[in-house]
């Protein structure tokens, strides 16, 4: 139904055509912004402005501020603002609440149009691969998608691939015992591959639903670092096929523009099929993902609500929406 | 990807030789993007608003100086305007009068507290001081042990204590642990006690009752908020609120050897109006390095960082390899493939090619590297390594031996094609040939017969 407000059709699309009829758009709109040079941002909201009388200069501020206060960017700001424009061009926007109302819904549009992956048909277990740069709440999240998923009936073994950080071992241990689940281990410094090898074994053999893997927080212009994800990729894929089914980037929802970049490396190096934002309980909106949507399609599947480990919950784009203007 | 201000600047500019003065009119696409540039770079939009008021009011009725561009002319104003505010001097580390000296370490989850206490440890024992450390984090599971691994990876004392794990830790266990850890340093003549927290969220008001309980325990001489560089817009609520309850005495910046510009330095040094101390810039326990606001003030521009590359230069690069390395080429016999592998992997450990070429200006003799930055194939060099390495040590040095069969061979054995290993080997041989002349006596002297501009 949302999305037939937005005027798409309804039925699944395969994702090729539409992202190039993205892509063109997007060049037209950037071929508009270099002939406009001198409009800035304030100015095109103007267009808007001379639309509704009762939607004043603050009023457009005031989302301006919004939407670039909560991490989106000033691409994406700009982008959301000039769709709302062409919007405005076609029917009455009577005043500032419908004007706000419009901007949710972009930003609803946006973050629907990444793809949702069907539930992955797997034989044998179902691996998913944690990654992310340093402190965003990885080896948290391990322990807390365990939970959720044996919530659900399903058996879970844990793969301590971080064998780089100090007693990484020692808290994914912990979380382990919390919910009563066996944590794959080697000795600090250790070969990560070594330890996701016998833990594919381990949950090969014992028909285990979800093997959940822990890695190192790097940052992702570290070649060396990046290449080894990649090795640990494949040696999933070697041993259980299809394997790495999901790869999360785990997102700190306080991370500013640099997320894109996260995105776009940890993509590229370990094919990240969804991210899981966390530290969504602070005041940060974490609206970068929506910058991230928008550029690569990369979905949100979590979002991490407190330290607790019922603290972990499915992501809502509605919500999320919505707390962007609360 | 981003483009250079001063680039865009330049274009913005270009109708303006000739005009007398700066004026409202034609400064203001300049300023608009100068604000794009530092929103992208994360720093506050209420900070961004009031730098380019300041910027504007600066920069008006300026004259166009015909020594510099009026691009020039106004980068300079904003580079002046952002040192300005994040303060010209290095600050300094306070240590008390009477030791020990405690250091409370504080910030939100995963900001990099624990690693910057370690790293913190080593510098001042690098500077002659016994610190020891203590972990009152008694809630991130194994957050203690952490630190305790981390001490003996520096080799500094830690006060590890004991907890009852019958009871369920609390604020209370923490005031212990802290009171206890004071008696341990003075007990061992250790003049530092570094202190480190628990992550919180700045609105989490048990837990930062707990921080303002521990600061008036142990009285701290500094209190550090410690700050992930890749955070964005709300650095400056979470800095505000721990300023405002602990009154901060300086601030660490950490993972800045990611790629964010760290527009955070800027939001957080502006709302607490405390100094930016040290900068986080690796891994290892010795990265973390005095803060020298000049450097980031390029990076926030995206202008390069020169003195960076330089100086990461010169730690990574092994001197004698290098040195070898010239002499090799510019003698007659040139450089081998082997020693061009070795060369390569010496750039390498500086980092990723596109890292390196991001630290660069993007004008003068760097114009256009940094386009080629985005276009280029980290996957090449390894290729071209793998290629090198698939050779025999004696194709190695004698690469006029590689012929056909010995090409397709190497192919293989390197998982690419005989025309990458053509490519390399046409690459090769004229890298040689173009540092061969370098050396010959004919080329200093043609160089030397032309005229420099300028002089």
């Amino acid at each position: 139904m949302l999305r037939n407000l937005f005027g798409k059709s309804s039925e699944p699309k395969p994702a090729a055509p539409e992202a190039t009829a993205a892509k063109l758009g997007f060049f037209d709109r950037m071929k508009q912004a270099v002939t406009r040079t001198r409009e800035n941002l304030s100015e095109r909201i103007e267009a808007v402005v001379s639309i509704g009388k009762e939607i004043d200069r603050s009023t457009l501020d005031e989302l301006e501020a919004t939407l670039i206060g909560a991490d989106l960017g000033t691409t994406t700001t700009h982008e959301i603002l000039e769709k709302l424009r062409l919007r405005a061009d076609r029917r009455q926007i009577k005043d500032a609440d419908e004007l706000k109302q419009l901007l949710r819904a972009e930003v609803l549009g946006i973050l629907q149009s990444a793809n949702q992956k069907p539930p992955a048909e797997t034989e044998g277990p179902e691996v998913i691969l944690m990654v992310g740069v340093n402190g965003t709440g990885k080896t948290t999240t391990v322990g807390k998608l365990a939970h959720l998923l044996q919530g659900q009936g399903k058996s879970v073994v844990l793969c301590a691939a971080d064998t780089f950080r100090a007693a990484a071992i020692d808290q994914l241990l912990v979380w382990g015992e919390r919910s009563g689940v066996e944590v794959v281990k080697t000795k600090p410094g250790g070969d990560p591959a070594a330890v996701l090898f016998d833990a594919l074994e381990s949950a090969k053999t014992k028909h285990t639903d979800y093997v959940l893997v822990d890695t190192a927080g790097r940052l992702h212009n570290k070649v060396g670092l990046m290449a080894e994800l990649d090795k640990i990729r494949r040696t999933a894929g070697r041993l259980v096929p299809g394997a790495p089914h999901e790869v999360l980037l785990v997102m700190d929802a306080t991370t500013g523009q640099n997320g894109l970049q996260q995105a776009r490396q940890f993509t590229e190096s370990a094919g990240v099929t969804g991210i899981v934002l966390t530290k969504l309980d602070g005041t940060a909106k974490g609206g970068v993902i929506v910058a991230i949507a928008r550029e690569m399609g990369l979905p949100v599947r979590f979002v991490g609500v407190g330290e607790k480990i019922g603290d972990l919950l499915p992501f809502d784009a509605q919500a999320f929406a919505e707390s962007l203007f609360s | 990807m981003f483009e250079n201000l001063q680039e865009k600047l330049q274009r913005a500019f270009k109708n303006l030789r000739g005009q007398g003065t700066l004026t409202e009119e034609n400064i203001g696409e300049a300023l608009r993007e100068i604000r794009l540039a530092l929103l992208e770079s994360d720093v506050n939009l209420g900070v961004v608003k009031h730098l380019i008021e300041q910027i504007q009011a600066k920069a008006l009725g300026q004259e166009v100086l015909t020594s510099l561009s009026p691009g020039e002319q106004v980068v300079k104003i904003v580079r002046d305007e952002l040192v300005n505010i994040l303060g010209k001097d290095t600050a300094k580390f306070k240590f008390a009068s009477q030791p020990p000296t405690v250091v409370l370490m504080a910030g939100l989850q995963g900001s990099g507290k624990t690693t910057t206490s370690g790293k913190l440890a080593h510098w001042l024992k690098a500077g002659g001081h016994r610190p020891m450390l203590v972990s009152v984090d008694v809630y991130r599971p194994a957050a203690r042990e952490q630190l305790k691994v981390v001490a003996q990876q520096v080799g500094a004392r830690i006060y590890e204590g004991a907890l009852d794990s019958s009871v369920q830790a609390n604020s209370a266990t923490v005031e212990r642990l802290a009171k206890e850890a004071r008696r341990e340093a003075a007990n061992y003549g250790c003049d530092v006690l570094i202190v480190d927290t628990a992550g919180r969220l700045h609105i989490d008001d048990d837990l930062m009752d707990e921080m303002q309980s521990l600061k008036k325990l142990l009285n701290p001489q500094e209190i550090l908020f410690v700050a992930d560089a890749m955070t964005g817009q709300d650095a400056v609520r979470s800095a505000d609120e721990f300023h405002k309850k602990l009154t901060l005495t300086g601030v660490v910046l950490t993972k800045l050897d990611g790629d964010a510009r760290g527009g955070a330095a800027l939001s957080i040094r502006q709302v607490t109006g405390q100094p930016i101390k040290f900068i986080g810039v690796g891994e290892k326990f010795d990265a973390l390095e005095p803060f020298h606001p000049d450097r980031i003030v390029s990076r926030l521009l995206g202008m390069g960082d020169i003195a960076s590359l330089l100086e990461r230069a010169d730690e990574k690069i092994d001197k004698k390899k290098a040195a070898e390395f010239a002499s090799k080429a510019l003698a007659g016999d040139g450089f081998s493939l082997e020693d061009f592998r070795e060369q390569l992997r010496q750039v390498r450990k500086m980092g990723s090619f596109s890292s390196i070429l991001g630290m660069l200006p993007s004008v003068g003799p760097f114009a256009g590297l940094q386009k080629a930055k985005d276009s280029f194939d980290e996957k090449q060099l390894v290729h071209v390594e793998a290629i090198i390495g698939s050779m025999t040590n004696k194709e190695r040095r004698h690469h006029e031996l590689i012929n056909g069969s010995r090409r397709k061979r190497i192919a293989k054995g390197s998982g690419t094609s005989v025309q990458e290993v053509n490519n390399l080997l046409k690459q090769y041989v004229q890298m040689r040939k173009m540092f061969k002349d370098f050396g010959k006596p004919s080329f200093a002297r043609r160089m030397a017969g032309m005229k420099l501009p300028g002089r």
